[in-house]
């Protein structure tokens, strides 16, 4: 095939969400535009790390499953992220590697065994314009995506991209990305109206295991345990960052993430660290996590290190 | 208020300027919107504007948190002198007062024996002031409405309310700039697009903009390519 011939992988179910992504949009966030992004964005990055694309190569967000995809041409893609119970035709496939797929196989991501979101990345990413800096596309916003209308994935789409001819090499990675602990804790940075927690409530913030409740998507995910209030319960509407977590009234968390809107106006205790968000985008509904306060240092060392670390755990297999 | 810096997350830090809402506080809102934006330069990522605060979005690889508060509080020594290059711009929309696109006008006309009218006249004799852009794209939360228009948001919100349409939640008023779910007062609507693609920028109108609304005929709201469907979001 030529260089330049594109390829296609079509989208033959779309199931519990099939959605492109990158790092997300910014510098519009005074335009009232949201931020979105992979929620998971240290698989992203794996992903396209183990096809030697550049960190935030468009790649595909699958979520919980129910999802079936097949490739015009013959490539070889990479997955990193959860593992979805996904077949390649009949032979089981793990993520943390590259994968070599014949034009017309089936690849199918069943349910969740461990995580709730895997990444899918192809030679060079995906091609799809980006507007405003980025492909993303987010609920009551009308761009980004495919098609550029703001819509995820549906069954039918095919998505473009360089059938580049590259030689495959079969990477794979030391330590794929697993959430195996029973209860996830949960990095957080405390700060903003953390003094506005009567004692009992701070001691349950960070003491208690919550459980993530199954209202869980991109915009936010609500935690459930003993009740926490802030002797603030409503403010003026301010400005909101990715993992910033909310109190409201009824004392339940909310965690808010990539796709939340850019403000609002409840109390928050602090915000969850970059690589504490990632991990929230593999915890599914009825998952225990804890919440644990850390230093800012801390926190910028240990993404710094994630990050670096992404390239040196990958190995030929 | 004394300004207080605050962190909000690992690249973030949030500015509060200001203890209560107020018209008089967007001009300083800007000004320290511009200059923040003029020192910072590559440094940042996204500045989120929004009645008393501003919540900055730095780069960590170019910019410690210590060297970001230093330039906040620099900023903040600096005197107000007016706005400099980015002006308050003045925004007319034009609005078909109507109950059809407007099922709340009837609400509101009755504090005034019905007189429609009335409730026309206090809401676009106000000049508003765009307070922060949010909830979506190009929605801007204006204020202050006159006390008697004040009006709390719908017990239970609409699914749908109508792109252009104008709505009252308490002291504050609004455009839809699409279909959107919301639970504001509906009282007319406009023909202008509030976010448009096309358009550089995007947004009709940002943080501290000044808006008028100007009523027009039917006629006119139809001329200026208006989209005069009745109402039918009522459902729940």
């Amino acid at each position: 095939m030529s260089p330049s011939a594109k390829a296609h992988c079509h989208i033959e179910q779309a199931g519990g969400g099939c959605r492109l992504q990158d790092a997300g949009r910014f510098g519009v966030r005074h335009l009232g535009l949201g931020q979105g992004g992979a929620f998971d964005s240290v698989s992203m990055r794996q992903a396209n790390q183990l096809l030697g694309n550049v960190p935030d190569a468009v790649v595909m967000e699958i979520t919980l499953g129910q999802v079936c995809l097949s490739f015009s041409h013959h490539t070889t893609i990479a997955l990193a992220g959860a593992d979805l119970k996904t077949r390649l035709d009949d032979q089981p496939v793990a993520p943390g590697r590259t994968i070599e797929l014949k034009a017309g196989q089936r690849l199918f991501f069943q349910a969740p065994r461990d995580g709730a979101r895997t990444y899918l990345a192809v030679p060079d990413g995906f091609d799809v314009t980006a507007e405003l800096g980025s492909i993303t596309a987010i609920a009551r916003e009308p761009l980004g995506g495919l098609h550029q209308d703001g819509r995820p994935l549906v069954k039918g789409d095919s998505v473009p991209f360089k059938a580049s001819g590259r030689p495959a090499r079969y990477m794979e990675m030391n330590e794929p990305w697993r959430c195996t602990d029973s209860v996830m804790t949960l990095d957080v940075l405390p700060g903003m109206q953390a003094g506005t927690l009567r004692g009992e409530s701070l001691y349950r913030a960070y003491q208690q295991r919550w459980r993530v409740d199954e209202r869980a998507d991109s915009m936010g995910v609500r935690l459930t345990g003993e009740p926490i209030h802030s002797l603030e319960p409503q403010m003026i509407s301010e400005g909101i960052v990715a993992g910033a977590i909310q109190v409201p009234p009824d004392g339940q968390p909310i965690i808010l993430a990539n796709d939340r809107q850019t403000i609002g106006g409840y109390p928050k205790i602090g915000a969850l660290t970059p690589l504490a968000l990632a991990r929230l985008g593999q915890c599914l509904p009825g998952r225990c996590v804890r919440l644990k306060p850390v230093s800012r240092a801390g926190a910028l060392a240990a993404w710094r290190d994630a990050l670096a670390g992404i390239a040196s755990a990958i190995h030929a297999s | 208020m004394t300004p207080v810096i605050e962190r909000a997350g690992l690249d973030s830090v949030m500015i509060r300027l200001f203890d209560t809402i107020d018209v008089s506080n967007m001009d300083m809102l800007l000004s320290v919107v511009d200059t923040l934006k003029a020192e910072l330069g590559e440094a940042l990522i996204d500045v989120t504007p929004s009645y008393t605060t501003v919540l900055l979005h730095y780069d960590v690889y170019r910019m410690g948190e210590a060297a970001v508060r230093g330039v906040i509080q620099q900023v903040l020594r600096q005197p107000v002198s007016g706005l400099s290059g980015n002006e308050a711009r003045t925004h007319v929309l034009p609005v078909w007062y109507d109950s059809s696109v407007g099922p709340e006008l009837d609400l509101l006309a009755h504090r005034f024996d019905g007189d429609f009218q009335e409730v026309i006249t206090r809401h676009q004799q106000m000049a508003y002031r765009v307070f922060a852009l949010g909830f979506a794209p190009g929605f801007g939360f204006m204020g202050v409405v006159d006390e008697q228009l004040e009006t709390p948001r719908l017990a239970t919100p609409r699914k749908r309310v109508p792109k252009g349409s104008i709505g009252i939640a308490g002291r504050q008023t609004a455009a839809y700039p699409a279909d959107l779910p919301g639970g504001w007062n509906i009282i007319g609507r406009t023909p202008v697009a509030l976010f448009d693609r096309t358009r550089e920028g995007y947004t009709l109108y940002r943080t501290g903009d000044v808006v008028r609304f100007e009523a027009v005929s039917r006629q006119t709201f139809l001329d200026l390519g208006g989209d005069a469907t009745p109402f039918a979001g009522g459902d729940a």
